[in-house]
């Protein structure tokens, strides 16, 4: 279950961190406080699965030696969110596929057996909804806007295409999970994510990219190069300074 | 937001049963965009439980070249302020 929590958690804040980059450098200042605002709400979803792997786990760790004391290959993320922000498109693309596959992961761990999990679900739930509503809304806008942001949107969408697999592809833990009743395995949403992402997309006039090889990894703790830097940036402090507080 | 995008003006409800308030404004290209954008600079704090957004073409404001004749008479007129009635105790939210 400790990796299964993890995997959900890294997820959470390893996006939330990607978002926040965007701080200060947003296109527009209504939109910076969108990503912002998004970002504290994956990384408030990440402290609750933390805090609750910590517990389990029972050796009088915390949320904190989660996210800050553990190294790449302990992260157990899927690659599309570790991702570089790229262009304003780019991040509407990661976001909208997290987002589509997200909104329907948190529904279905509504229903997990375990009582804290589905609590964390359905509070995680509320605010995944809102994102998925953003991102959609804005691949739409940028899909369905002028020919330039139609092209960037329709890159993006083609560029992050190889990395959705991987979001609907079990890792071993998340079989376990779903046959022990306390998960979910992705291949049972499989059919209301991707009919989701087919119908935003065919709103947003762009076209649905093939698919081809998909990337993986992620899942097992087997990272891009760009997850080491993120960690370099996030971890710095409780690595030089630790048990540092405010 | 760049300037090609349209300023709409913000009302909140802060509580139900109270009224909505013009808290500020924003740009934003249509009403969706607005009321999202609303909800993400405006009630980030629960500020609020109910969004008006109205473009602020659609506002007509007095001209500030016209506060003599309309602002101005009602001061010396203190007789039409309720404030010369005994409330009873029981009375509350007068």
């Amino acid at each position: 279950m400790q990796e299964y929590l993890l995997h959900l958690a890294d997820n959470a804040l390893i996006l939330g961190h990607r978002l926040s980059e965007w701080c200060g450098h947003g296109p527009a200042l209504e939109i910076d406080m969108a990503m912002t605002n998004i970002s504290l709400d994956l990384i408030g979803q990440a402290r609750n699965l933390y805090a609750y792997a910590a517990e389990l786990e029972g050796q009088g760790k915390t949320e904190d030696d989660l996210a800050y004391l553990r190294d790449v290959n302990g992260f157990r993320n899927v690659l599309l969110v570790e991702q570089p922000n790229g262009d304003f498109a780019q991040t509407i693309a990661r976001s909208f596929f997290y987002d589509s596959y997200n909104y329907f992961y948190q529904k279905a761990l509504c229903e997990s057996h375990d009582k804290q999990l589905a609590a964390i679900a359905e509070k995680s739930l509320k605010e995944v909804a809102y994102h998925l509503r953003w991102s959609s809304e804005w691949a739409i806008r940028l899909g369905d806007g002028t020919e330039e942001s139609k092209q960037k949107m329709q890159a993006a969408i083609d560029d992050l295409w190889s990395f959705r697999g991987e979001l609907l592809t079990p890792a071993a833990y998340e079989i376990e999970a779903a046959k022990a009743g306390y998960g979910v395995n992705p291949l049972e949403i499989k059919e209301e994510v991707e009919k989701k992402l087919q119908e935003i997309l065919l709103e947003a006039t762009l076209d649905l990219p093939a698919d081809g090889w998909m990337h993986s990894g992620g899942k097992t703790g087997r990272h891009s190069e760009h997850l080491g830097f993120i960690l370099a940036e996030m971890q710095f402090l409780q690595r030089a300074y630790p048990d540092s507080t405010w | 937001m760049n300037s090609e995008f349209p300023l709409w003006e913000v009302f909140i409800r802060s509580h139900g049963g109270l009224n909505h308030k013009h808290v500020g404004s924003l740009h934003a290209a249509d009403a969706d965009m607005a009321l999202e954008n609303a909800r993400d600079v405006y009630t980030r704090r629960q500020e609020g439980v109910s969004i008006w957004v109205v473009p602020s073409e659609a506002i007509t404001a007095s001209d500030p070249e016209d506060s003599d004749p309309f602002f101005e008479p009602a001061k010396d007129k203190i007789y039409r302020h309720p404030t010369f009635y005994k409330v009873p105790d029981n009375v509350k939210h007068m």
